[in-house]
């Protein structure tokens, strides 16, 4: 479904940093985590897969359709390449209502102006994820759930083939993290299409994914296998520190 | 001595002219040229920019020497302008010419800067909605960066209101074809008809206030918006 050969190199960096992963998930994964420490190349490799980010060499490619490959020199920009991005804060276009953000990804040039088909489908999103009442706000006048919501329906809307997730929680507080939990499951779960999420919460990884990649300085370990580990731990976060300390060793 | 309004106003009248289309024809210039620079990756965007605040530090006369050597009769491009009949040299149009090329980099540095600002997840965020980097430009940055490109025009206007030294070796100061109103200030003034430079300079100020009160209300109009119909 997702395979990646990526490598990247960052020599400017406060301190030099390479992300340097290989593997492939197959479409039994309807959502991948990918779970390590900050600056273990999660994010970027979002980037590399949503087209953001021009890696030095490598290929991507999504259900046999390839989006990158340094070899026969393929690049195809993020716009073409059918991939929604929950950005961490949820990069919301904070000069539109919250209608206009969802329909930004069918409107044509001004996004200010659109037609009733546009305002139609927007609206029918933002009823689907329950904030139909908020079509008319702006994004600052949002609480942090709502936020999420909106950048879900707006990622949503534009149909995509995969959906990205950086974070989904990071910018909210604990008590409303368990709650949104539950609800972005409940959301994911009616998506015929993959997910992959990125968080270092291992609670997160308990109770979202059905398949796991572990990242550490750059390099990924995938860990196909993981709910069938999972029993054997008393917590999430003790199987997951123990899947770390075993990918060590193979290394 | 009676105050000829006539000539207070005719000056005033093409001061506004050769500012606000030196401003209209800089602003297109510099979004463009913010555009570019800010996305390519090469050494050359360095000299490029430092040729594009080159105006900034260079005194209005130099510019306006330069200006001559390449539009002017045996000016590079002053041939070519010549056959197809366009002569600005000494025509208000050449005016423009010089305004433009002295308030271009104020309004580059803040477009330039007010684009910067813009946050990059935000760009990329369009880009993975199927966003072209046109439509990124004109739905998401530019909004976003109107602010700064709105201080860029109105500092353009009202240095291109001043504008004198490069004006004065292109367009010459010929009262009611290119006479705008610096150069009918030194002019009344060296002709000892203070009169009429008190009569400029209040008439400058006045525009000048005018303008500054204007651009601080429309700034302030638009803060806190928080609900679209």
């Amino acid at each position: 479904m997702i395979s990646l050969r990526l490598r990247k190199h960052f020599r400017n960096a406060r301190r030099p940093f390479t992300l340097d992963v290989n593997y492939a998930v197959g479409p039994e994964q309807r959502r991948l985590a990918l779970f390590g420490p900050s600056g273990s190349g999660k994010s970027l490799t979002l980037h590399c897969l949503a087209g953001l980010v021009r890696p030095d060499s490598g290929q991507v490619s999504l259900a046999g359709r390839i989006l990158y490959d340094s070899a026969s020199k393929i690049f195809v920009p993020a716009r073409r390449r059918r991939i929604g991005l929950m950005f961490q804060d949820y990069a919301l276009f904070p000069h539109l209502s919250v209608l206009q953000n969802v329909a930004y990804a069918r409107s044509g040039l001004l996004p200010r102006l659109l037609n009733s088909d546009e305002k139609d489908k927007a609206r029918a999103m933002l009823e689907r994820l329950g904030i139909g009442h908020l079509a008319g706000v702006r994004p600052n006048a949002l609480s942090g759930g709502q936020r999420q919501r909106a950048a879900l329906a707006r990622a949503l809307n534009a149909e995509p083939e995969l959906l990205l997730l950086d974070e989904p929680f990071s910018a909210l507080d604990t008590l409303l993290r368990e709650r949104l939990r539950g609800e972005l499951l409940e959301i994911l779960a009616t998506l015929t299409i993959p997910a992959v999420i990125i968080t270092h919460d291992p609670d997160d990884v308990d109770a979202l994914a059905t398949g796991l990649v572990l990242y550490h300085e750059g390099r990924a370990c995938p860990v196909p296998d993981f709910r069938d580990m999972r029993p054997q731990f008393p917590s999430a976060a003790s199987c997951l520190r123990h899947l770390q300390e075993n990918a060590a060793v193979d290394r | 001595m009676d105050l000829d309004w006539s000539s207070v106003l005719t000056p005033l009248g093409l001061s506004i002219r050769v500012a606000g289309l030196a401003t209209l024809i800089s602003l297109a210039a510099a979004l463009a040229a913010a555009w570019l620079l800010a996305r390519r990756k090469s050494p050359l965007p360095a000299l490029l920019d430092a040729c594009c605040t080159l105006p900034l530090v260079l005194p209005p006369t130099v510019l306006g020497y330069y200006l001559i050597l390449l539009v002017g009769r045996r000016g590079l491009l002053g041939q070519w302008l010549h056959e197809v009949g366009i002569n600005l040299i000494f025509s208000w149009q050449g005016a423009v010419v010089a305004a433009t090329v002295v308030v271009f980099p104020l309004m580059y540095k803040s477009a330039r800067a007010a684009l910067e600002q813009v946050d990059p997840h935000l760009e990329n965020a369009a880009r993975t909605l199927g966003a072209s980097e046109w439509r990124v430009f004109v739905s998401v940055s530019l909004p976003l960066a109107w602010r700064g490109v709105f201080a860029g025009i109105m500092l353009a206007f009202a240095r291109g209101m001043g504008e004198f030294g490069a004006t004065l070796m292109i367009a010459g100061n010929i009262p009611g074809k290119t006479q705008t109103l610096a150069l009918a200030i030194y002019d009344a003034f060296q002709a000892g008809n203070d009169l009429r430079a008190t009569g400029l300079a209040l008439v400058t100020s006045l525009a000048c206030v005018s303008l500054l009160a204007a651009a601080e209300f429309l700034l302030s109009d638009k803060i806190g918006a928080g609900r679209d119909s």
